[in-house]
């Protein structure tokens, strides 16, 4: 879960997705005939990768990249449930606080040599070692204690019960035998990746393009697509011209591209866009520590005020869903019985009087005590989604007597100087939503510190047990209890104005086939597409 | 003339100082550190990682104590580790980008030069002619134009509607299969629409630039007595009058390698080229401090060097500039 301020970087990150019925499934998936090998994927992307090692990394670039490379002992499959990756299977004690992994036999590193537990317990020791730059120890740091048990086998011991653990070790796992005693910064793995997965790293154009080929030995069977190629184009528009003109095969694309410069019978027959639920949601949020918004009611007021609808269809072009809460609609831990707040100003204006907001003087906007209700909305530059529902609520507010102003700030000064020192009214951004439920950083009132992502000072004694004893729980059908309640309480409390989820609309050549939209997006089984041979664009020359 | 040349470059020093002083200074007062950029707003990072990767950096030292290690490695020509994760040393990264960026401004310099003098040699000579007026019009047009929004008509025109160009990077796929011939046709429709673009600018400022010149060397009492003498009027013209004219656009040339430098970053982002400028944004966004002072530092370099040499060449022609 981070932070989304480009639209971009997150739209075809394999995290996305989740058909929910709407996806638009292009009109000729099956008929293609038997895969076939052969043909390259050429991908087009804002941003470079920095760093191949991907425990290293922090950008959306290098984790996609590196994720066709290597594998996580476990992985989510397409209906986003936790299975085996280069583990065969895997036991989590009762106690919840012992998992053992049974690895797969057989399994090669790119350079031939043999995948054993050794790797992992080097890969856990290099995240927990304080010289390791990472950003991503913290989960690791919950282990007490980890061991190989046999080459096969290996075993962590947590301090306590830790739900999100499993899902960590879905961390590429990275290979001993080129990496031990070696400066991890300076390995050559850093530009010149070696992993386990159905990619095998050939050449990084710096600025220009990263290629990878085909796995002949990887354990899940050899991709169909001979070669992947990670086209580096730094502006949006250029990629999409590149795509019209077959210069890549697939991208992410905006809403208006979707469904205003792509809708004509060329396009059409060219590509297929897919269209599902993003795993990110935009929020109004309020500054709790504000003495305007500690009234329950006038946060409710403010919801029932904004039309959700209305955001959705003239900001998203209509590519998208109301939000209920910080979940993506159709999971396991999405509650859709929830308290709703549909468009409603009577109903707010009602609120916000009871609430002590009036207007004696008839100036259209009201006043509590000789104040006059007014506070600023903060955003951040370079998101034209979120400048535009900024403009639609300020409108809306308006008629139930709320001035809104409206500040737009380039990101690092947005964050550093408002959103971490708490210094902003009211501010709308974008969460992307992670596989696991567990969202106590977000929302716990230990995380309220300046730099800490409960910014809105938000506190729940009850939420908080919550969060808490989500952490603890193992069993998915308690953990939805407890994240049901939450959602509920959420709902009523209105700490964010939940507005929507914007969908994932990627868009890919039409001569790839056996894409199956699933609620894991698209990319979950790149190796199974392919190319009829007729239709194959490139060939692979023979290696000398 | 050795002492000018000495006195000129002795005072590059503390010039060079001071650019490195204010630019050091405004990167790091700008918000966000780059291990906050790389942190920030991320659930799975507690405030504890990234105190531990600024001391991994130095970021946790006093500015100033900061400014000097840089100071001395710069001293070594060592310009440290890039800061994003792939932590390379600068140098690297900005050398295998260097050469594409400077082909692209040599050759758009070339070009620039190429039309740009006859274009003002001929509107100064024939001053409020249809040509002229044309001229100026499209020189003003041209200079008025956004360069991204020109490049991306352009891309569109000719990429995607006639498919005669190819519409980013600077080699095709199966660019390394190709014959010499081949690779260098193939770099060639690359390169067309970026030096074309990157030109553009530069060519209305120099071409208003040369025709004021000439009509300023032509009033000159020189011009009157060639042309008393009986020469014709093409040797007084492209002989007496455009060598004396010619001599201050060379030099504005070299003054303008900065805002060509400044111009990369712009046309290498739309043409997905992968050069300096590219990379130049790439590391303000990040402040990814070492690449950005590396970069800010050639700058300075080539710009004072563009400087040195105008000044050196106007001295060389000029005696009085000498005595001053």
């Amino acid at each position: 879960m981070l932070l989304v301020w480009g639209c971009f970087a997150l739209i075809f990150s394999p995290a996305c997705s989740r058909p929910e019925g709407s996806s638009e499934t292009p009109g000729h998936p099956a008929e293609a005939g038997p895969p076939c090998y052969g043909d390259t994927l050429i991908t087009g992307s804002i941003g470079e990768p920095s760093n191949l090692i991907p425990i290293l990394a922090s950008d959306s670039a290098s984790h996609e990249v590196a994720g066709l490379i290597y594998n996580g002992l476990v992985k989510y499959d397409k209906n986003l449930k936790l299975v085996g990756d280069l583990a065969e299977s895997f036991e989590v004690s009762r106690s919840g606080l012992v998992i053992t992994f049974h690895l797969r036999k057989g399994v090669r590193w790119h350079d031939g040599q043999p995948f054993t537990a050794a790797d992992v317990l080097f890969t856990y020791k290099t995240m927990v070692d304080p010289r390791t730059p990472t950003a991503y120890a913290e989960d690791f740091l919950q282990v007490e204690k980890a061991e190989v048990l046999d080459p096969y086998t290996f075993r962590v011991t947590y301090k306590k019960p830790f739900a999100p653990a499993l899902a960590s070790w879905g961390i590429s796992i990275l290979p001993r035998h080129l990496l031990e005693g070696r400066d991890i910064m300076k390995s050559p793995l850093v530009r010149h990746p070696i992993g386990t997965g159905p990619f095998i790293f050939k050449e990084w154009k710096a600025g220009e393009k990263v290629v990878l080929t085909y796995n002949p030995d990887y354990f899940e069977g050899r991709p169909y697509i001979d070669r992947f190629i990670y086209r580096v184009i730094p502006d949006s528009a250029t990629m999409f011209m590149e795509l019209k003109a077959g210069g890549i095969d697939s991208m992410g694309l905006s809403p208006l591209q979707y469904a205003r410069q792509t809708e004509y019978r060329k396009f059409k027959e060219n590509f297929n866009k897919y269209r599902y639920p993003a795993f990110a949601y935009t929020y109004l949020g309020f500054n709790l520590e504000d003495e305007k918004f500690r009234d329950r009611r006038v946060r409710q007021a403010i919801s029932y005020a904004i039309d959700r609808g209305e955001l959705i269809e003239g900001v998203l072009l209509g590519l998208g869903q109301e939000a209920t809460g910080p979940y993506k609609p159709g999971t396991w831990a999405y509650n859709s019985n929830v308290k709703q707040y549909p468009y409603n100003p009577v109903k707010a204006r009602e609120l916000l009087q009871k609430a002590g907001w009036r207007d004696p003087d008839g100036d259209g906007i009201l006043d509590k005590g000789g104040i006059p209700f007014r506070f600023t909305i903060i955003t951040n530059q370079g998101n034209d989604t979120r400048a535009r529902t900024a403009e639609i609520i300020q409108r809306r507010l308006k008629e139930v007597g709320i001035d809104v102003k409206i500040r737009i700030m380039e990101w690092a000064a947005f964050i550093k100087e408002f959103i971490e020192k708490k210094a902003f009214e009211a501010t709308i951004l974008g969460w992307t939503i992670s596989q696991d439920p567990d969202i106590y950083d977000v929302w716990h009132s230990s995380k309220t510190r300046p730099g800490e992502l409960n910014f809105i000072s938000y506190r729940n004694t009850e939420v908080d047990a919550l969060l808490e004893k989500g952490r603890r729980t193992f069993d998915q059908g308690e953990r939805r209890k407890i994240y049901w309640r939450i959602q509920e309480i959420l709902a009523e409390e209105v700490p964010y104005v939940f507005l929507y989820v914007p969908d994932a609309l990627p868009v890919v050549q039409a001569r790839f086939k056996g894409i199956e939209p699933a609620a894991a997006g698209i990319t979950y089984n790149l190796i199974k597409w392919y190319v009829p041979k007729a239709e194959q664009r490139f060939k692979l020359k023979a290696e000398s | 003339m050795a002492a000018y040349i000495l006195k000129r470059l002795l005072l590059m020093i503390p010039i060079f100082l001071g650019i490195t002083v204010i630019s050091f200074a405004v990167l790091h007062l700008a918000p966000g550190a780059p291990t906050e950029m790389q942190t920030m707003m991320q659930p799975k990072v507690s405030l504890e990682a990234r105190a531990r990767l600024n001391a991994i950096y130095g970021l946790d030292k006093p500015l100033h104590i900061q400014y000097f290690d840089w100071l001395k490695r710069l001293v070594r020509f060592d310009f440290g580790r890039s800061f994003s994760s792939d932590n390379r040393p600068v140098q690297e990264k900005i050398m295998e980008r260097l050469p594409v960026t400077l082909f692209i401004n040599i050759l758009s310099l070339v070009l620039i030069l190429v039309v740009a003098v006859p274009i003002g040699i001929l509107s100064a000579v024939h001053r409020y002619s249809l040509f002229d007026k044309a001229t100026t019009l499209f020189v003003f047009v041209g200079f008025a134009t956004p360069t991204f929004w020109l490049a991306l008509l352009l891309m569109l025109v000719f990429g995607v509607h006639l498919d005669w160009l190819p519409i980013s990077g600077l080699k095709s796929l199966n660019y390394e299969y190709l014959g010499f011939w081949g690779k260098v046709v193939d770099l060639g429709r690359h390169l067309i629409l970026p030096v074309l673009l990157s030109a553009f600018g530069g060519l209305a400022g120099l071409s208003r630039y040369m025709r004021g010149n000439m009509l300023e060397v032509i009033r000159q009492d020189y011009i009157l007595t060639a042309r008393a003498k009986g020469l014709p009027e093409k040797v007084v013209i492209y002989k007496h009058a455009l060598r004396n004219a010619l001599l201050p656009v060379v030099t504005v040339l070299g003054l303008s390698i900065p805002g060509l430098i400044g111009g990369s970053v712009i046309f290498e982002s739309i043409f997905a080229i992968p050069g300096m400028g590219q990379l130049f944004y790439g590391a303000v966004m990040a402040r990814d401090y070492p690449v950005v002072m590396g970069e800010l530092v050639i700058g300075a370099v080539l710009t004072l060097t563009g400087n040195l040499v105008a000044d050196i060449s106007y001295a060389l022609v000029d005696p009085r500039i000498r005595v001053r």
